[in-house]
Parts: structure tokens; sequence; C-alpha cells
């Protein structure tokens, strides 16, 4: 069984082929970070004209890659959402259009199912059942996964995404779009016991989080500051709230559920602090702690592959329609 | 010549097979639901006529202007279907497929003008050729409607949704240059495979990779001031 996977749910387009026997094949993938860089922060419309413009050549690039043609493909799985609607579209129908075409059955996958099956995608793969933080741009939740389409939420963000939080406090600081990585870099500079932030929603109990009250607290704090080493300092707290806040939610998860493994996926899985403290504490409740290989842990067109290959293992297969839907709750399949 | 056409721009949603000078078609008036009507269209066109995308000799599409979404989806589903089928496409003006149903009509000069919201319309104006199928004579723009640019001549016929909402100013603009005036019409496939047609014979099909939409309206986002 080969499959080739297509995403264009937000600013970037990727593809890729995966094989059921020889894992993946090639992945091809166009960033449009640059683009949207100059208006701070993603221009949809602007998105789904580059989509339109780069997905055809990368599913070229992708296939050619592979070594694969259509005779070697058993189907097409693309990301259904949730994103952009106008950004899916154009994902949703070159791939469901190409499936017809090839007369290949086709799969709209969950955006986040792709994430949270990526370290899936590593040399030492964890077993089923997991629990799973997603941690990226557009989300934060918890999630438990027994196996594929079998997940439940334990608990998500009430108001901001914990890389929204990251980029606003960074745009606060003056540092460039996307921020996260940047304010992580001042943040080594900054002394944590300086000032103190909340931890929010710790100290009742639930799975759930909210992070738009530490950019506020961020604001506030921000009005004394004079010096580059007041910045720093400041970004330090706001990275040890947000880190220390995810890694109690994912300890106390651990702990409810039992779970033999946690597994981190999305763009905020690449501060290092937080993949530091999660290795600490999770691992002294005899738990282990995975990641998706690097290159897999933002955006990508291999994880929609591997989520379509479990998909179609399964069984799925859909009519002619063109699936995009901005909003996609992922509990419901 | 064997062409299978789609045109999805506006509210209407359609799709058209052209063989040897035989046209069916399938034309829908469905707004946002373009996504689950295209291909299933295409495929009973085809299916109906015993034909295989493969038989084909070319794709064409409404390439715009129109609703952005719209014009996105018709260039999407071209593009898998034509790098599938490994088959040339041709793009076809949104506005152009719109004055041939104008020029159908008995007239042989046409204004076209789609409601582009925000106060525009697309607009261009239209001649028939030796054929009786449209050729532009003028640029293709979005404009507000009393900027329009003023045709030489008179007895020009007026097509398209643009006419419905801004007859009034349209008509101050353009005084007796106009004869009548139909704001029903919507750009349909069979339209496009027509004049699909006579570009593909002219040598005007791109690959797979080129069926881009046009939108005219090009700036959609401000950069923040800095
Ligand atoms: N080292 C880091 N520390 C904190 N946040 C980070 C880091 N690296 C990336 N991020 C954040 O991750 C997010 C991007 O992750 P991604 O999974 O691509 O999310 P999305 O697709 O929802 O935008 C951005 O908000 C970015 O600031």
């Amino acid at each position: 069984m080969r499959i080739l996977g297509i995403e264009t749910s937000c600013d970037e387009t990727g593809v890729a082929v995966i094989d059921a026997e020889h894992g993946l094949l090639s992945h091809a993938l166009y960033s449009q970070v640059a683009l949207h860089a100059e208006y701070g922060g993603v221009v949809p419309e602007l998105a789904s004209r580059d989509h339109i413009r780069k997905l055809l050549p990368l599913v070229r690039q992708a296939l050619d890659e592979a070594d694969t043609a259509a005779p070697d493909l058993t189907g097409i799985a693309y990301t259904s959402g949730p994103g952009l609607l106008g950004a899916l579209l154009v994902g949703a129908g070159v791939a469901r259009s190409l499936a017809w075409a090839w007369g290949l059955p086709a799969v709209g996958v969950h955006h986040m199912e792709g994430h949270l099956l990526a370290p899936l995608l590593g040399d030492e793969p964890p077993e089923f059942p997991f629990l799973a933080l997603l941690v990226s741009g557009g989300h934060t939740m918890l999630v438990d996964v027994q196996g594929v389409g079998r997940y439940r939420i334990l608990g998500e963000s009430l108001d901001d995404a914990a890389g929204e939080a990251f980029d606003k406090t960074a745009k606060l600081l003056g540092l460039g779009y996307p921020g996260g990585p940047a304010l992580a870099a001042l943040a080594e500079q900054g002394d944590p016991a300086r000032f103190s932030f909340p931890r929010p929603m710790t100290d009742r109990p639930g799975l759930d989080f909210s992070f738009s009250g530490l950019k506020t607290r961020a604001l506030t704090t921000l009005r004394e500051a004079r010096t580059e080493q007041d910045r720093a300092d400041v970004a330090r707290a706001f990275e040890e709230a947000v880190v220390d806040t995810l890694v109690i939610k994912c300890l106390r998860a651990v702990q409810e559920t039992g779970a033999e493994r946690l597994v981190v996926a999305g763009g905020v899985g690449a501060n290092r602090r937080l993949r530091e403290r999660l290795r600490a504490a999770v691992g002294a409740e005899g738990a282990s702690v995975h990641y998706p290989p690097f290159e897999f842990c933002t955006d990508n067109g291999a994880m929609i592959a591997l989520a379509g290959l479990m998909r179609f293992q399964a069984g799925a297969g859909e009519d002619l329609t063109i699936r995009a839907r901005a909003r996609w709750n992922l509990a419901q399949g | 010549m064997k062409l299978l056409s789609i045109e999805t721009a506006t509210e209407a949603c359609s799709a058209a097979l052209w063989l040897d000078g035989a046209l069916t078609s399938r034309f829908e008036m469905a707004p946002r639901e373009h996504t689950r009507l295209i291909l299933p269209m295409m495929d009973a066109l085809l299916a109906e006529a015993g034909v295989r995308l493969a038989d084909l000799d070319a794709l064409a599409f409404g390439r715009g202007p129109g609703a952005f979404t719209g014009v996105r989806i018709a260039a999407a589903v071209i593009q898998g279907a034509a790098f599938g089928a490994d088959l040339p496409v041709v793009p076809v003006s949104t506005l152009a497929a719109l004055a041939q149903q104008g020029l159908d009509a008995g007239a042989t000069r046409v204004l076209a003008a789609l409601d582009a919201r925000m106060g525009e319309v697309y607009w261009a104006a239209f001649e028939a050729d030796s054929e009786g199928l449209a050729v532009p004579a003028g640029p293709e723009q979005v404009v507000a409607p009393d900027a329009v640019p003023v045709p030489e001549g008179q007895g020009w016929r007026c097509v398209g949704s643009g006419w419905g909402g801004y007859e009034q100013a349209l008509r101050t603009r353009l005084g007796g240059r106009v004869s009548d005036i139909d704001s029903s019409p919507y750009p349909a496939a069979a339209e496009v495979a027509r004049l699909a047609v006579r570009d593909f014979a002219a040598g005007l099909a791109v690959p797979a990779e080129q069926a881009l939409p046009v939108y005219l309206r090009d700036k959609v986002a401000e950069k923040p001031k800095t």
C-alpha cells in the first residue's frame, strides 16, 4: 500500500509519498513564512494564492523522488481541516481531482491527527496507546490516543494556543514573526528569578489551558522595562510560565490515565526548555516522552500521508466531494 | 476535438463536454455547493458519453475573474485532473464566457460585468469573431462602475450580475452607447468549452501547473507601517 499525502491547511505546502512496507519515500515542502512575515501574520488570501502556484510542482517533485507513478499508488490523502478554508480548498481540490483522474480512493484527514501520529515517522515509533500533547500556533490540546481514529480530548486551550501566546508576546518584545524561537533565544539571557508569572489554571483540577493572561502580564511588566536585560527577563518569566504550565498538565494527565508514553507534537515542541522539563518530570513517573523527527514537528505532507495510510488500512474511502472544513473537532472523527 | 470544461467562478457551478462539435453540459445555481457538485458533474458527463478522461484532447476552465475561492476551486480541480490524465489546459476568461451568451442572443458587441463586491465590477468589452465567438475589445479590469472605460460606438449589449447591482451608475457613465441590459446570465462551462476549442486550435493551451486563476484584484492585504 502506497499513499500520496497533501497538506495545505495554513502557510506550508507539503507533499509526501509513504509506503506501508518501505516507510516514507519522499517529502517536499514549501514554506510561505517569508511571504507572510512582511504582514506580521498569515494573510489567508495570499496563502491560498501561493498554494495554488506551488502545490502541483511539489506533487511532481515528491512523486519523482519516490520513483512513484499512478499505478504504484493505492490512494491519496489530503488535509481536510481544520485550517484556513481557502488554503484547505486548494489541497483538497487538487487531491480529490487527481484521485478521480487516477481512479484511486481519496480520504480527507484531520490536520491534528497528522500531528499526533507524526512521532510514528521516527526511528523508534511509540506504540499505542499514548498520550499526546499538541502544541502549535493554532492549537493546544491533550489527547488520549487509543489507536487510529480513537481519540479523546482531555483538555484544550480556552483562548490563545501556546504557540500563539509565544508569537504575541514576542511581538510585544519587538521580535519578528513567528516569534516563538526568537523569544526562546532571548529568554536564554534572562534571569528566571527576576519576575514571577502565574501558572494559569493549575490551581484547580482539570486539563484545560489558558494562555492569554500571560501575554497581558508580559505587557504590563514590559511597561517598566528599560534595558535589554529587562526584556530578556520578561521573556524568561513568560517562557518559564508556559513551560511549567504545560508540564504540570502533562504530568496530571499521565497520572490520571496511567499512560506509559507521552507524544509531543506541534511547533512549540521544538522548545528546548519544554523538552528538558518534560523528560525529567514525566520520566519520574516512569513514562517515556516521544517527539516526531525534527522536520515533522511543524506542518508537513509526511504526517498527512501517514495518517492517510493508516486510514486506508482501516478501510477508508470517500465519494467525489471535495472536503474542506475550517473547523472540525478531532474527537468527532 | 474532445474537451471537458468547468466554470465555478460565481454562484453557478457547471461542467460541459465537447465531443467533435456536440456539446452536453450540467449547470446548477449552487452557492457554496461547488465542492460537492463539480467532480460528480464531470464524472457523469464522461460516463454518459462513454468517454474516458484519457480519451480527451484537453481540459478547460473559467480562469476568472470572479469569486477568489470559486476561481481557485476550478483551477485546483483542473490542475489535478490535467496532471493525472496528462492533458493540456485551456484557461478561458470567465468574462468572455459570460459575454458569449450576449453574442449568442444576437448582439455583435457585448459589455460583460460581474459584481466584484467592494463597490467594484469585473469588466471587459467583447466583439464577435468571424465564427461569432467572443474576442476581447479591451483589457479586463476591476473598476468602480462610474469609472469603467467608455467604449466606442453604440449598440453595446450588456450582460452579467454587475449590471444588476450597479445599473444606474453604469447607465449614467455609458449613456446612449448601451442597447439592452440582461443581468440574469451567469458564466457557464458550455461557453467556456466553445471558446476553449477555438483557443486550443490557436495553440493557447498550457501545462497543468500553469492552469492558474486570474484575480484582477491583487491588493488583498496592507503591510503594517513600521
Ligand atoms: N523554540 C520554540 N519555542 C516556543 N515556540 C516555538 C518554538 N519554535 C516554534 N514555536 C512556535 O510554534 C508555532 C508553529 O508551530 P506549527 O506546528 O507550525 O503551528 P501552526 O501550524 O499551528 O502554525 C509558532 O507559534 C512558533 O512561534
